[in-house]
């Protein structure tokens, strides 16, 4: 859910908007590394890609259905750098185009579904890839867990900010252990979606996947002959 | 895409308001949400207040109210949630119906309710009154970085674009007998995403090569301007 106006107190607003502008700041220079001058056609289509993929609904059971939020996956794809920059655009149409999260609120959202999420995600992506075998096949399992760290964090983080400047009294522990909790099994539910939507992509196109980058690079050629 | 090139919630018309430059819409969204924002909860006169200048400015625009009403179900969760508040909110217990509620929660989700009502209604209202192309360059004049106005301008340019392709994906699925009904689908649906990623991007370079050979440098001010 993006977070409405009216949420978060107005200093805890601006503050978040600050944290988001400064993130968003170190991504523009950073995406000029990641993608060169093929920045905004690229992201704007990748942005549209995270846009839809959005809007693709992952049946869970009785009816219900989940959706990404597509941090971590935008930030494996295409870099952390370039992934903010697509997660903040998506975040800007959805509020100003579409009235989904407040206006006041897009640094809060900008900072939960974009800066967590895509900083978490990439660092546990980055965490498990030196630690697992440096293969193809292991890129789709780190970004997974990616996935799964980063919804729990978003999810801590919001309970961080309501602390600071939520504006209904709700026992601190009890939104903490009701919010990671639930958040765990969304995160799982990211994580496994996550792990589908890079793996088939790794299996066809493993030059596109920034994550893959460097397994590729020590890929050595392989000859085979038939016997 | 369409024949009116507008976005879903564009509402064609030629009021004070669909005339008002795009920048002073914004910074006015921005300023009066943050107004709502900052006042306290319990200031009732003040909100009824900003309802009616809302009210006012609706009229003025001339988008039929019920345009604007079947575009507040994005709202829904936002009114799921402030219901939860007053069972979980601390505080003085009060009576209603018989259940516990909690007094600062039911006064917490009045607000959260009615702040929320107003932002999404005025923001409804801003992007009913406002040509997506206006919205970028009104962005652009009140100094949001040209790049992030031009990723911001390819999105809404490709929006329709790419979510066709993901439709069309699902019509081919559906028309194959396949129906995604529980998490044991989750890999086909997961599949159409993948593809979905590698047409984007492919898309994104043709465009960029196009861009190139009719001479963009990758310097600013080509992307988002008319």
């Amino acid at each position: 859910m993006h977070v409405p106006d009216g949420f978060l107190d107005a200093p805890t607003s601006l503050a978040t908007a600050g944290v988001a502008a400064a993130g968003i700041a170190i991504a523009l220079r950073g995406a000029r590394r990641e993608v060169d001058d093929r920045i905004a056609p690229l992201a704007g289509l990748v942005a549209t890609f995270v846009f839809a993929t959005q809007m693709l609904n992952f049946p869970v059971a009785g009816g219900t259905s989940g959706h990404l939020m597509g941090g971590a996956l935008a930030a494996v794809l295409v870099g952390p750098y370039t992934g903010l920059l697509c997660l903040t655009v998506v975040l800007a149409v959805q509020s100003l185009l579409f009235a989904d999260g407040g206006i006041t609120a897009l640094g809060t959202n900008v900072v939960l579904m974009g800066v967590v999420t895509v900083v978490a995600g990439y660092l546990a992506f980055r965490g498990v890839q030196l630690v697992l075998p440096k293969r193809l096949s292991m890129v789709a399992p780190a970004a997974a867990i990616g996935a799964l760290v980063s919804v729990v964090l978003s999810a801590a983080t919001f309970v961080g900010l309501y602390a600071v400047g939520g504006a209904v009294p709700i026992p601190l522990d009890t939104l903490l252990t009701a919010m990671v909790g639930v958040h765990v099994l969304i995160g799982i539910g990211e994580a496994v979606i996550t792990f589908l939507v890079v793996a088939s992509i790794v299996a066809v196109r493993p030059d596109l996947v920034h994550g893959a980058r460097r397994v590729l690079a020590v890929r050595t050629l392989e000859t085979r002959v038939a016997a | 895409m369409g024949a009116p090139h507008g976005h879903r919630l564009h509402f064609h018309g030629h009021s004070p308001l669909h005339r008002a430059p795009a920048h002073l819409k914004v910074a006015g969204l921005v300023t009066f949400m943050l107004v709502v924002v900052a006042t306290p909860g319990s200031w009732v006169p003040a909100f009824a207040a900003y309802a009616v200048a809302l009210g006012v400015l609706v009229a003025v625009s001339g988008v039929p109210v019920g345009y604007l009403a079947r575009r507040m179900v994005v709202e829904t969760p936002v009114l799921m949630f402030a219901a939860l508040l007053p069972f979980v909110a601390t505080g003085p217990e009060v009576d209603v119906l018989g259940l516990g509620l909690s007094k600062p929660g039911l006064v917490a989700a009045g607000a959260l309710v009615t702040k929320a009502t107003l932002g999404v209604l005025a923001s409804l209202l801003l992007a009913a009154t406002t040509d997506p192309r206006d919205l970028l360059a009104g962005l652009e004049r009140l100094r949001v970085p040209t790049q992030l106005v031009q990723i911001m301008g390819f999105m809404v340019r490709y929006l329709d674009v790419v979510t066709d392709e993901l439709r069309r994906m699902k019509t081919a699925r559906e028309s194959r007998g396949f129906t995604a009904r529980d998490p044991r689908h989750w890999p086909v649906v997961a599949k159409s995403a993948g593809a979905l990623f590698i047409r984007s991007f492919e898309r994104g370079e043709r465009v960029h090569l196009a861009m190139i050979s009719r001479g963009y440098d990758g310097s600013a001010h080509q992307g988002a301007r008319r």
